[in-house]
């Protein structure tokens, strides 16, 4: 075997996990084979369909354009970490509810990009939803019940931000 | 949150439901066959030629063999049975043996501890080929007159580049064609395209040391794979057992065996430990089995009220390598033309060819969607030419409900007229079409589409689906389904089915599915039957669990065993809904009376419902499903960059068993007729531009299908006709409503700014050059007068 081994720490879902994988070994390779977070999907590899996307210090990233080594010291979150412990993130009950993920081939993907667009602007105008999620394709819904999904999120995001705020 | 359909007694169906497996799916628990990985699993790599048409002379695998971390390698050899997804036309075998038809085409494959391994193993596999001259162009392939042939002839004396030729012809044609007040003529192109599911394929196989195989699969044919790895193994069917995981769509891409899928299970065969194929997406473009392109020529003859008197086809498939569903396509191109409208006569003479290139198949709208462009660009050109609106000329000539028609399908439910007048309305098109400034321009079309086919693809006499479903003491029902979960959410559908029929919460059903050890025969995910066929099915064995539990409730409640209603977690007395028990009690009573509550469920097609002449099977369905779609348009004239702004969906559906769901398979169809008419070109080099026969663009960068940016607006308007025979009404609702959207792209292009768009795609370069074509000629025009 010419190829060499090298162990990997990384910071994914809030835990420190190591693990050993080829030294050119992709992220989305080592999530996947490597940690087994199967949540994360290889569509092209090649970084032009937006399958593989998840959060590198809460930027959307292409997994699978990714050097496992550049994740190194950055904290990484997969579909497996958008939802908490009380229940899953408003984005993925949103999509459940209004039918965005048919195949759910995709919908990892754009869970992420889309909880990065709210993370940075809870109340995301249509138009810039389109935007955001541009790099993630979807072959099933033609995006209209995505879109529709990640507006309802943020309906609901909007109004949890200001019942807070009425909360002195 | 969830609301109830207030216009029926049902308490389910009808309304806006999550899918069961929604969460799962938004949460990344889902695992598809990818994300499955077992001890000690090989990886397998495929070796493909290089050639588009050569002889194999030699194959020299022994370097590879001598690889450490190679366990094994077969070729062409090791699996010589030749298969085809249609029965008549088996003319492929898993590796090729003696003959590489196109660039792409499987030779040997490997397999080995990692995927790096097995790379490396195939450059060290060594092919000597001879190569033949290679047919891209079907024109050319349909003239061969000398071989080689691309297979070979049937007969001595025939061109082996032939798959079928299909001429059927009903009514007087020529005599109602001279006799037609008016006639249009057009030649017409549909540039091929591919399915791109974001999943690519993956199988994986394991061999145990029993002698049972077994194979997972993201497969929309669970069955007929099952029956054709026995078959081409050589292993008695009742030892495989095919297990399907969720599938990351398919849109038709899936619905017939692959290379891997045998490739996976002989090398499990050959090394004794699973192994796995996951095919890249540049092989995802290769296997492809995707629209046929179509060189077609119509002739329709009318009356000057605008009424069709005669429709005349020639059409020319350009097929691929191998016939794939060809025959069916062959005679689909001509046979699914024959509704919405009234056509007294009508010809169709289609011929499919083989040509160098990845073999084409069944795509959304399988064999119909091409042909739908060409005859509603035609319809537009009647209208403009009689000088009659394009919806009045489509309502004048509607077929109407319960019906035959000219081919003799039998049409039940027909919800056309309804879907006209939504989308004429949702369009606002008396106000606007013919209207808008230049540039800007609404079209219309109509289609229709089959919910199933009454045959199926092997004949026999057996269920087209069934299920099973058992009842428990906690209150739950179990549901087993064979049927195929691609995204279009047949297991939800099955759920929502029990849940209604069995009085219990949907999330006390649980539905389990996709494995040919355990789950009855479904026949697959294709030709829109799932909904119709495996929803009867399911209605058919919870209606038998119900009457137990009814009769066991009455016996309780001293009543007739009419009076027992079941819903939303109770048994209810009807005359008095205050006396009810807990659905769990009932199931209870009934498990006493009867013992153990297990029952099947099953639906077969009618078949005494066709014309009888030479593929008069062919086409018929129990029922069809009716589109229109208005699309609005502006294109830019200094450009030629065309906008779909907006496009109105109307769907019959039959009944919208879950309208969210019916929307998704709306607006997911109308999006990929939207892209095959404006983006895709699953296209070829040829000499001068290259390698011959390598795709032009085998990646999802170059190969472009719409974004969230470029997808119009999609609006879905749900018509529901009630079907006689459908699950509670329901017809199909996931290729229907592709076919309109891309001649009511074309008929809009034409109100914009006065082009005629016959070829596919409407790209911005075709767009312009039209657009100068047609100022030349009138500048010419003027200077002439």
């Amino acid at each position: 075997m010419s190829t060499s081994t090298e162990i990997v720490r990384l910071r994914v879902n809030g835990d420190l996990r190591e693990t050993g994988v080829p030294s050119h070994f992709t992220l989305l390779e080592t999530l996947r084979y490597g940690l087994g977070l199967t949540g994360s999907k290889q569509g092209c590899d090649k970084g032009d369909c937006g399958a593989c996307t998840v959060l590198l210090d809460g930027s959307p990233t292409l997994a699978c354009i990714t050097p496992v080594w550049e994740a190194e010291g950055k904290d990484i979150v997969t579909v497996e970490g958008l939802g908490s412990a009380q229940g899953p993130h408003p984005l993925q009950d949103e999509f459940d509810l209004n039918g965005a993920a048919q195949c759910g081939f995709c919908t990892p993907g754009i869970l992420c990009s889309a909880a990065a667009l709210l993370e940075r602007r809870p109340d995301a105008s249509r138009a810039e939803i389109q935007e955001a999620l541009s790099g993630n394709l979807c072959r099933c819904t033609g995006y209209t019940k995505i879109l529709d999904a990640v507006e309802a999120a943020s309906a609901r995001l909007c109004a949890l931000d200001s019942s807070r705020e009425e909360i002195p | 949150m969830i609301s109830r359909n207030p216009q029926s007694d049902l308490t389910l169906i009808g309304s806006r439901l999550r899918k069961i497996d929604g969460l799962e799916k938004s949460t990344g628990e889902a695992q598809f066959t990818d994300d499955l990985a077992f001890a000690g699993m090989l990886h397998g790599k495929i070796l493909r030629s290089p050639h588009p048409h050569a002889r194999i002379l030699s194959i020299d695998t022994s370097e590879a063999l001598a690889m450490e971390g190679v366990h094994g390698v077969i070729t062409g050899r090791d699996m010589p049975v030749k298969y085809g997804i249609i029965p008549w036309t088996p003319d492929e075998s898993p590796l090729c043996v003696e003959r590489v038809r196109y660039i792409g085409d499987g030779v040997a494959a490997v397999a080995a501890v990692d995927e790096d391994t097995a790379i490396r193993a195939l450059e060290a596999i060594h092919v000597e080929y001879e190569e033949l001259a290679a047919y891209l162009d079907p024109h050319a392939a349909l003239e061969a007159t000398t071989g080689p042939f691309i297979h070979e002839p049937k007969k001595e004396g025939w061109n082996g580049n032939i798959t079928k030729t299909v001429k059927l012809e009903f009514g007087a044609v020529d005599e109602l064609m001279d006799s037609s007040d008016v006639v249009v003529e057009g030649e017409y192109f549909f540039e091929g395209s591919t399915h791109t599911p974001i999943e690519p394929h993956c199988a994986i196989g394991h061999y145990q040391g029993n002698g049972k195989l077994t194979v997972w699969s993201a497969t929309q044919v669970p069955h007929y794979l099952h029956r054709e790895l026995a078959r081409v193994l050589d292993v008695d069917v009742a030892e495989v057992r095919v297990i399907q995981p969720p599938v990351g769509g398919a849109f038709g891409g899936k619905s017939e065996p692959f290379d891997l899928e045998f490739c996976v299970a002989k090398l499990a065969m050959v090394t004794g430990r699973p192994v796995k194929i996951l095919y890249t997406r540049e092989e995802v473009f290769y296997a492809h089995r995707g629209r046929h392109p179509f060189h077609m020529r119509y002739r329709i003859g009318a009356d000057r009220d605008g009424m069709l008197r005669s429709v005349d086809a020639k059409i020319l498939l350009d097929g691929g390598a191998y016939a794939s569903f060809g025959l069916v396509t062959t005679y689909y191109s001509g046979q699914l033309l024959t509704a919405p409208y009234t056509m007294p006569a009508y010809r169709f003479d289609s011929t499919r060819v083989y040509t160098n290139k990845p073999a084409c198949g069944p795509k959304r709208g399988h064999g119909s969607v091409q042909p739908r462009f060409a005859f509603e660009v035609q319809l537009d050109k009647l209208a403009e030419r009689l000088d009659i609106d394009p919806i009045e000329l489509r309502r004048r000539n509607f077929i109407g409900e319960h019906t035959r028609t000219v081919n003799e399908l039998r049409i039940t439910s027909n919800g056309f007229l309804e879907c006209l007048d939504s989308v004429e309305r949702a369009s606002d098109w008396k106000a606007r079409f013919g209207k808008l400034p230049h540039g800007r321009g609404l079209g219309v079309a109509g289609s229709t589409y089959i919910t199933g086919t009454n045959y199926p693809i092997y004949p026999n006499e057996m269920p087209q689906s069934a299920v099973q479903l058992q009842i428990d003491r906690s209150g739950r029902v179990a549901v087993f389904s064979g049927a195929s979960e691609i995204g279009q959410g047949c297991d939800s559908m099955v759920a929502y089915i029990a849940a209604e029929e069995l009085g219990v919460p949907l999330e006390h059903v649980r539905v389990y599915r996709g494995d040919t050890d355990f789950t009855p025969v479904d026949l697959g995910a294709y030709s829109s039957r799932v909904t119709f066929m495996l929803g009867n099915a399911t209605i058919d064995g919870a209606r038998k669990l119900k009457r137990k539990v009814q009769e066991a409730v009455a016996e309780a409640w001293e009543c007739k065993s009419g009076q027992v209603l079941l819903a939303g977690g109770w048994a209810f007395l009807a005359a008095d809904t205050e006396r009810k028990m807990p659905i769990r009690e009932a199931f209870n009573l009934a498990e006493a009376k009867f013992g153990a509550l297990g029952s099947t469920g099953s639906y077969n097609t009618p078949k005494d419902v066709h014309g009888e002449y030479r593929g008069g099977t062919i086409g018929a369905s129990p029922a069809y499903s009716f589109t229109a779609h208005v699309a609005e348009v502006e294109v830019d004239v200094e450009t030629g960059v065309v906008d779909v702004v907006k496009i109105w969906v109307a769907h019959d559906c039959g009944r919208a068993l879950n309208p969210v769901l019916v929307e998704g398979q709306m607006e997911g169809s109308a999006y990929m007729g939207f892209a095959e008419a404006l983006m895709e070109e699953h296209v070829f080099k040829d000499a001068e531009h290259g390698k011959a026969g390598l795709h032009n663009a085998p990646s999802l960068l170059d190969y472009k299908i719409p974004t969230s940016l470029d997808t119009p607006e999609l609006e879905s308007l749900i018509v529901e006709s009630i079907d006689p025979e459908g699950p509670y009404g329901a017809k199909e609702a996931g290729e229907g409503p592709l076919h309109p959207s891309i001649p009511a792209i074309a008929n809009a292009i034409y109100d914009a700014v006065g082009i005629r768009m016959d070829s596919l795609p409407f790209t911005a370069p075709r767009v312009w050059r039209a657009l100068r074509a047609a100022h030349e000629a009138r500048e010419l025009a003027m200077s002439e007068t």
